[in-house]
């Protein structure tokens, strides 16, 4: 019954998941923590900005801004973020243009998951900080942030997981993941489409359950008990 | 009480809504076959595609046009329904079995490939067009001359289909291969190069053509063979009869090709002529 599996490489298009998920969860940590930097400036302008790029990009739908990425700045305006020339620079082209994506959008759940974290960190630690001479900066790096970072390890796993269940959106400008090559089976085996999307739900489920499991048991070991 | 009272209430609406989703399955009573249910009710639910220009497409004003239309219309026609009894619903590429095996619609004529799975599960009458894959560049392009000058392309197709299959398989060493979720996302990228080609049958691209004047040509060398047919209930072969004794008609009398002629041929597409009926 489950003999139609050998004929695709659903191991690939699941490491294609995987490496999205990989790029675009480590993009998204460092323009969330920017942004969640941002929004907590000294600076107003640093904080309007924070404050309206999260408001806008968190409520365009994803769809929306992958499709933009791929039509809008690659086959309109030209931009390019694989190496020319290459046999499959288009292919390339694409997995980076859904990553590009993709860090633009999740960094804003990242960012706010950040900042409820920062906001968990008592005021008199920034306080003294500042009273033993150090700068923003340094205050935020140095004594807010790990303590912020401590304390949200559990909702950045959701982002995490809603992440890793986002990429198939990219199969939207033709990225090879998990849910192009479903889209591939569903038109090929007709006879069998119930088995076809059972077999992919598994396979998101065995990629999100042990991150989150994981991260869960990291997160209760690294709170900060207070 | 107030709990009670509100309770009996959303039971009796869930009661209601179950109600209304098993009626909802089945199209109507009458006959068993395709025949007596058209002669008994003279209402009929075709599925057809909405977003396909030239084939079927609905207007912004909720009309169905297009080659497929014209064929249901007259296969309807000659089953003795007037348009009035007749009701055009979406048949996405990927429900297409179900919702025949599920009786949501009577037939489907959605550019439907006639293939050995499928018809493990329904019944096909016709085949009623037989395009091949072909090639859509810009108009202004005249480096792609056919499959074999692809060396260096980019070409583009629809995510998952049968064209983007076909593509990957025959010029994977040559060609690099975009996956869209439509076509119209795939001409975006042709016209602006970003992409050099869209492939997929004929009779599609000779539909996007026709729609976006002066901007591309079709290149005219099909290198595969489709069979387009009209899908119904496995195993209704009365009604199978009946629609290919339908098109045979719209064969000779000349509509099959008008209607092709209306459709598509403001593209340049080179009008076949009928196809023989094959599944009987």
């Amino acid at each position: 019954m489950l003999d139609f599996l050998s004929e695709y490489d659903v191991l690939g298009a699941f490491w294609g998941t995987v490496q999205l998920t990989f790029y675009s969860a480590v993009g998204s940590l460092i323009w969330g923590t920017v942004l969640a930097a941002m929004r907590v400036a000294p600076a107003p302008i640093m904080r309007a900005f924070g404050t309206g790029y999260v408001n806008i990009v968190r409520n365009i739908p994803l769809t929306v801004i992958i499709i933009g990425c791929s039509l809008g700045l690659s086959d309109t305006l030209g931009l390019v973020l694989a190496k020319q020339g290459s046999p499959t620079s288009l292919a390339d082209n694409g997995f980076w243009l859904a990553v590009l994506g993709l860090v633009a959008y999740t960094a804003t759940f990242v960012c706010e998951s950040l900042r409820s974290g920062i906001n968990t960190v008592p005021v008199g630690q920034a306080e003294a900080s500042r009273a033993l001479g150090l700068g923003f900066t340094q205050t935020l790096t140095i004594v807010v942030l790990p303590q912020a970072f401590r304390s949200v390890v559990a909702p950045l796993a959701s982002v995490l997981i809603a992440l890793t269940k986002n990429t198939t959106v990219a199969s939207a400008i033709g990225v090879a993941e998990a849910s192009l090559l479903m889209a591939e089976m569903v038109e090929n085996e007709s006879d069998a489409l119930l088995l076809v999307f059972a077999t992919f739900a598994l396979g998101f489920v065995a990629l999100t359950l042990p991150t989150g499991l994981l991260l869960g048991a990291l997160a209760k070991k690294v709170a900060v008990k207070r | 009480m107030r709990f009670s009272k509100g309770l009996r209430i959303g039971a009796a609406v869930a009661a209601l809504a179950v109600l209304a989703a098993c009626g909802g399955g089945k199209s109507g009573g009458g006959g068993d076959n395709l025949v007596e249910k058209a002669k008994s009710s003279k209402k009929l639910v075709i599925g057809v595609k909405i977003d396909q220009n030239g084939l079927g497409l609905k207007t912004p004003d909720g009309k169905f046009v297009g080659f497929d239309i014209d064929v249901a219309k007259y296969i309807a026609k000659e089953l003795g329904v007037e348009e009035s009894g007749l009701t055009f619903v979406e048949a996405q590429s990927s429900q297409r079995e179900s919702m025949i095996k599920k009786g949501d619609v009577d037939f489907i004529a959605a550019t439907y490939s006639i293939t050995d799975k499928r018809k493990e599960e329904v019944s096909f009458a016709g085949p009623y067009l037989l395009p091949g894959q072909d090639l859509l560049v810009r108009a202004d392009d005249n480096s792609i001359t056919g499959p074999e000058s692809l060396n260096g392309k980019n070409l583009c197709s629809v995510k998952g289909s049968t064209s983007a299959q076909a593509v990957k398989d025959k010029f994977a060493n040559q060609a690099q291969l975009k996956e869209y979720g439509g076509y119209s996302e795939c001409l975006t990228g042709v016209e602006n190069k970003a992409l050099d080609a869209v492939s997929t049958d004929d009779s599609i691209l000779a539909g996007l053509s026709a729609a976006n004047p002066g901007k591309f040509k079709l290149v005219g060398k099909p290198f595969t063979k489709e069979r387009i047919g009209v899908g119904l209930k496995k195993g209704d072969t009365v009604g199978r009869d009946a629609i290919n004794k339908a098109l045979e008609k719209m064969y000779a009398d000349g509509s099959w090709k008008a209607s092709l002629e209306k459709h598509l041929g403001p593209s340049g597409y080179k009008i076949p002529s009928p196809p023989e009926i094959t599944e009987k």
